[in-house]
């Protein structure tokens, strides 16, 4: 790697972990009631919003009482953008006359964008008004990621609790985390994202003349006189004269979607697309919101359990898993592909080229910025892409679909990356208990049967979905036509599906054909269950922590801040993410890795 | 359980208001009076004649232009209605085709030029739509231009120098040559 490469690196994980203390710290104030600058201002509208919505604000949920109303919410919201793209055409704000999607693209995309996943089977320039972006996509990226941060909160206060029957309000968890960080954070972000040159319009689309008129190649090329009489479909309807651009209120919805780890697209391209993503700063602050929330709970949990050491400890455990695999693909992507070397291609770095694999890679952005974004938008489950994760190295991508069936807890998504890493802390220190024949405990709670049982649910669900998924599509010809590319990386290309929608990350190996009724569907149920059976077991976990008494700390207490305890950490997360899917990606990225390296050995 | 319903159906009216209408009209607000040119698409030349975005890339094939990145957008490239990339794979036959194809249409375009191509001119971008290529992709076409447009190589490498973009604040991202503006230039259409 070029030592600019390593500097840049260098600069985002300083950026990250020097804004993540003091977010996670203001995030715990929020969460804990405390009476934060936004708050004594927006307080009105609050209390208004409670007595309007009849919700009682100091009335604490049981978590079966949490988890109905959190279902209840993320059910209409789900019905709305249904419903919302359902009826598109005859809505206003549709300046390119979108036709209403259809029924199962349209269940597939209110399931992906009320979980918190934003898997795409349509191209957004192509498919939603404008309106139906705004008041259903926009919507759902603030509400399904405060709804993410919710269960966490509860969960921790599982933890902090002794004897108690509630673990919060979910109202006032939902009201909190969008009114006072999604949405200042987002307000923010947008604006800078716009003064670098991220669109943010509702004029209609933009026609604007080619610079290159005339023959192209042997062909006639009509003029634009004769464009404008139409008379261009008896020329060369292949080579126009002109070029729509396609705009929109685009911004608001990238500050969100990049902050709330939502990750779905405002364009086909997401943020490679340079009305999403247009020079390497605003690429810079688009990564770093990816990772920023994730990163900073994990302070907030610190701060909230009065031991800033475990939140420490946990962040040290993400960024070191974090770390090492974006090393691979950094060093995977800069290696580039031997096949093309073979035909004469120029490959390597040098001051005026970044080389590598840049087939589906943006100029500006290199290999260095794409492989860092490749990895945090799978540590997270954000999904956005700054380039075409389809066309990595076999390596590369391998990395990125083993980041999402870790669990999505390398970061994770914003508050669901915690509560699933916290899971794993229970099953670490229930292997530690084992080992050292003592009873398991955690901050202070005996981890017992009901905990390890829903820790085990929590792991298993995205295990059978992705694994039991891709067989299922591998063995049905609906599942095999999507495919793209032929041989092992077509295999690849399913696996990272159903594990980008078991994880609700959203990200794709964008060659599969996913907007038909097989996988609208079968990823809808992977992407619902993925979200809500883990939230499910999570609440359950907290609920039963909270009703639990706190026992002393004594000299036999494994402490968890330490870094033996980090490592345990882990060895746990990396062991069942190996044990559980090596296996099929040997089928996939393995086999094409050692095909590709055969091939070109003796060259 | 069915108390939370109007609770849910009202909160979720209340942030749709907030977060979907109030929210981005605010931001639009904001950013046409502060960036109105960017938020608009960033559009070269006047608001009644565009010249063409500089964020966005358009299609060069003859000789006297300098040319983009291949882009794979569909019905036609640099569709700037339809954004995409290629999606093939490492290994996949089609790519090592497209790419022996590009190949030996830059050759063909300068029989005298038979170094190494310098990748990015010979791979699909991420969006279709990338309007840059590297310093190194520009430098290969530089002679081709020259020729094509009866003008000395140091006369075209002076324009190349001069629409380089180097490493925003010297650190982030790569260095790269925005083709629209360079062609625009070689044409004397951009003041």
């Amino acid at each position: 790697m070029t030592a600019n490469g390593l500097l840049q690196i260098a600069l985002y994980f300083v950026a990250l972990l020097l804004l993540a203390k003091p977010l996670g710290v203001y995030m715990a104030a929020v969460y804990e009631n405390h009476p934060v600058f936004l708050k004594r201002i927006l307080a009105t509208l609050e209390t208004g919003l409670y007595r309007l919505s009849g919700v009682k604000p100091e009335q604490d949920m049981g978590w079966k009482d949490y988890a109905a109303a959190l279902l209840w919410f993320n059910l209409f919201g789900g019905l709305a953008v249904f419903a919302l793209q359902m009826l598109q055409a005859y809505l206003p704000l549709n300046p390119q006359q979108m036709g209403n999607v259809t029924i199962d693209s349209a269940f597939n995309t209110a399931v992906s964008f009320a979980t918190n996943t934003n898997w795409q089977g349509y191209g957004g320039e192509t498919t939603m008004s404008y309106l139906t972006q705004m008041i259903g996509l926009s919507v759902q990226n603030f509400v399904s990621a405060a709804t993410g941060m919710a269960v966490l909160v509860a969960m921790i206060r599982g933890f902090q609790r002794t004897h108690a029957d509630g673990i919060g309000n979910f109202w006032v968890d939902l009201t909190s985390g969008t009114l006072y960080i999604l949405l200042p954070l987002s307000f923010v972000l947008a604006l800078v994202l716009v003064g670098q040159g991220v669109v943010q319009t509702f004029k209609p689309y933009q026609t604007v003349p080619l610079v290159e008129q005339g023959r192209v190649g042997n062909a006639v090329l009509p003029t634009i006189d004769e464009l404008s009489v139409g008379g261009h479909e008896k020329h060369v309807p292949t080579l126009p004269s002109t070029q729509t651009l396609a705009l929109g209120p685009a911004a608001s919805q990238i500050a969100i979607k990049q902050l709330g780890t939502n990750g779905g697209g405002f364009f086909n391209a997401n943020s490679a697309h340079p009305f999403e993503n247009p020079t390497p700063l605003s690429n810079f602050l688009e990564m770093l919101a990816i990772l920023l929330i994730p990163a900073a709970l994990c302070h907030t949990f610190g701060t909230m359990v009065g031991d800033p050491r475990q939140g420490w400890a946990i962040l040290s455990a993400m960024t070191l898993v974090f770390a090492s695999l974006l090393f691979v693909t950094v060093g995977a992507e800069q290696g580039g592909n031997p096949a093309l070397t073979a035909l004469g291609v120029e490959q390597s770095v040098g001051v005026d080229q970044s080389g590598g694999n840049m087939e589906g890679k943006e100029t500006r952005f290199g290999i260095v910025n794409s492989a860092l974004w490749a990895t945090a938008t799978t540590a997270a489950s954000n999904g956005s892409v700054n380039s075409m994760h389809d066309s990595y190295t076999p390596l590369g991508g391998m990395i990125q679909i083993w980041l999402i069936q870790l669990g999505e807890v390398i970061f994770g998504g914003v508050g669901s990356g915690l509560y699933g890493m916290l899971v794993f802390v229970l099953i670490a220190v229930f292997v530690a208990g084992l080992m050292i024949g003592r009873t398991p405990e955690y901050l202070g709670k005996k981890i017992e049967a009901f905990e390890i049982k829903m820790a085990a649910v929590v792991i298993l669900i995205p295990a059978f979905f992705i694994l039991g998924g891709t067989a299922l599509a591998v063995m049905v010809e609906a599942g095999k036509t999507a495919v793209a590319n032929p041989g092992a990386h077509g295999f690849s290309e399913i696996l990272y599906a159903f594990s980008s929608a078991a994880g609700n990350n959203g990200s794709a190996f964008a060659g599969l054909s996913v907007n038909s009724s097989f996988y609208n569907i079968a990823l809808a149920i992977t992407m619902l269950i993925g979200r809500y059976g883990i939230i499910l077991a999570v609440l359950a976990i907290a609920g039963s922590l909270a009703a639990k008494k706190t026992v002393p700390t004594t000299v036999g207490t494994l402490p968890t801040h330490t870094p033996l305890f980090v490592m345990l950490l882990i060895g746990t997360v990396l062991i069942v993410g190996a044990l559980t899917f090596v296996p099929a990606l040997a089928l996939g990225p393995v086999v094409e890795h050692l095909s590709l390296a055969a091939q070109h050995l003796e060259q | 359980m069915t108390n939370h319903i109007k609770p849910a159906i009202l909160m979720l009216l209340f942030f749709t208001v907030l977060t979907g209408i109030v929210y981005p009209l605010a931001v639009t607000f904001c950013a046409q009076i502060v960036f109105p040119s960017q938020a608009n698409g960033s559009f070269l030349g006047s608001n009644e004649q565009p010249l063409g975005s500089e964020l966005i890339g358009q299609a060069f094939n003859r000789p006297e232009y300098f040319w983009g990145r291949p882009s794979a957008t569909s019905p036609v490239s640099y569709n700037g209605g339809a954004s995409g990339g290629s999606n093939q794979g490492p290994t996949n036959p089609v790519l090592i085709d497209s790419v022996k194809a590009r190949i030996k249409a830059l050759r063909d375009a300068d029989p005298s030029h038979s170094e190494a191509v310098p990748v990015d001119l010979v791979t699909a971008s991420a969006s279709g739509l990338d309007p840059h290529i590297s310093p190194a992709a520009a430098s290969y076409q530089i002679n081709r231009v020259a020729k094509a447009r009866h003008m000395s190589t140091d006369s075209v490498r002076e324009l190349v120098d001069r629409y380089t973009e180097s490493r925003q604040w010297r650190i982030l991202g790569e260095p790269r040559v925005n083709v629209l503006k360079l062609n625009l230039a070689l044409d004397q259409r951009l003041k």
